[in-house]
C-alpha cells in the first residue's frame, strides 16, 4: 500500500539528479567516488596530500541546511530512534560502511552508475537488512 | 582546485539530500516499511541520481587524467567477497534502526539536530573501531606478506 501522503516523485527526482550531479563532478573534476562513509573513512587513515578535499567536501555538506534555508524553509524532520537506538545504529553504520567498502552514496548511487556487480550485491544486502530490521521494529516487535 | 570543486560539490550533494527529503529519518523508514504503509520516494533519489551518474561514468571510466589533471581513483576491486557482505548487512541494520546513513546524518548534523549529532558521533566511533581492528589483523598479516603485496581495497 503506497503512503501517498508521504510520497514526493518530484521533489525525490530532482534532489536525486542534483546527488548524481554532485557524484558526475566529483567523479570527472577529482577522479573520486562519491562515497560519504570513504570520504569521512579516509579522514580517518590519514595521508599526505589526501586530506583537503575529503575536508572541503565534508564542509560542504554541512553548510547544505544553511544555503538551502537561504531559500527555502526547511521542513522539519521527525526521528522516531531515541538515544540509545541512535548511538548502537551509529556504530553499526559506521563500522558496517567501513568493512563493506560503502554505503548508499557509494555503493548504491556511484556502484550502481558504473555497472558494478559488486556494488550491486552491497546494495541489495543493506537494502534487505534494512527491510528486515523495519518489519521487525514495527510489524513483529511493535 | 581540488579542494574547491570538492567544497561545491559536497554543497550540491547536500542540498540535492535535503530537496530529495532524505535527510528526514522518518521518510527513510517509510522506505523501508514496504509492509506497512510504503513510501516509494527514495526509489525516485535513487532513480535519478544514477541516470546522471551512469552517464557520467560512462565519460570517467576512459580518462587516464582527472579534468583538474589529477590521477583518477576508481575502484577496481570486483570481488563479492565476505566484508562486502557482513559489512553491508551490519550497515542495513543500523541504517533501519535510525533512518540515517552517513551522507544525510552529515547534512543533519550541520543542521545542529541533537539526535544527529548523537548518531554522527556514534558513527564516526564505529569507523574508529574498524580502523583500529584493521590495523591490527593488517599488522599482523604484514609480517608474512611483502608490503608491496599486500594491496589496501579502495573504497566501493
Amino acid at each position: 500500500m503506497i503512503d501517498w501522503a508521504h510520497f514526493t516523485p518530484w521533489t525525490s527526482l530532482g534532489g536525486g539528479i542534483m546527488i548524481g550531479a554532485a557524484a558526475a563532478m566529483l567523479a570527472l573534476l577529482n577522479g573520486r567516488i562519491a562515497g560519504i562513509s570513504g570520504i569521512i573513512g579516509g579522514v580517518l587513515r590519514p595521508a599526505a596530500g589526501d586530506m583537503a578535499w575529503r575536508f572541503a567536501f565534508i564542509l560542504g555538506l554541512l553548510v547544505a541546511p544553511a544555503a538551502y534555508g537561504l531559500v527555502a524553509e526547511p521542513a522539519a524532520p521527525t526521528i522516531d530512534a531515541g538515544y540509545p537506538v541512535l548511538l548502537l545504529a551509529g556504530l553499526l553504520v559506521g563500522a558496517g560502511t567501513r568493512y563493506g567498502s560503502g554505503c548508499t552514496s557509494g555503493h548504491g548511487v556511484c556502484g550502481l552508475s558504473r555497472l558494478s556487480p559488486r556494488s550491486l550485491a552491497a546494495t541489495i544486502t543493506f537494502m534487505l537488512a534494512g527491510f528486515a530490521t523495519v518489519y521487525s521494529l514495527r510489524h513483529l516487535l511493535a | 582546485m581540488n579542494a574547491i570543486s570538492a567544497f561545491v560539490v559536497g554543497l550540491l550533494f547536500g542540498t540535492g539530500l535535503i530537496v530529495s527529503g532524505m535527510t528526514d529519518p522518518s521518510k527513510i523508514i517509510g522506505f523501508l516499511d514496504v509492509a506497512g504503509a510504503w513510501d516509494p520516494s527514495l526509489a525516485f533519489v535513487m532513480g535519478g541520481a544514477v541516470l546522471v551518474g551512469f552517464i557520467a561514468f560512462r565519460f570517467a571510466r576512459r580518462r587516464t587524467a582527472s579534468l583538474l589533471g589529477g590521477a583518477m581513483h576508481l575502484p577496481t576491486a570486483r570481488q563479492i567477497d565476505r566484508p562486502l557482505i557482513l559489512g553491508s548487512l551490519a550497515f542495513g541494520v543500523g541504517w533501519g534502526l535510525a533512518g540515517y546513513c552517513p551522507g544525510p546524518a552529515v547534512v543533519a548534523f550541520g543542521s545542529g539536530q541533537d539526535k544527529a549529532v548523537v548518531f554522527l558521533v556514534a558513527m564516526i566511533a564505529g569507523m574508529a573501531l574498524y580502523e583500529a581492528a584493521d590495523r591490527h589483523f593488517h599488522a599482523r598479516r604484514r609480517r608474512r606478506i611483502p608490503r608491496e603485496l599486500s594491496d589496501v581495497a579502495g573504497d566501493a
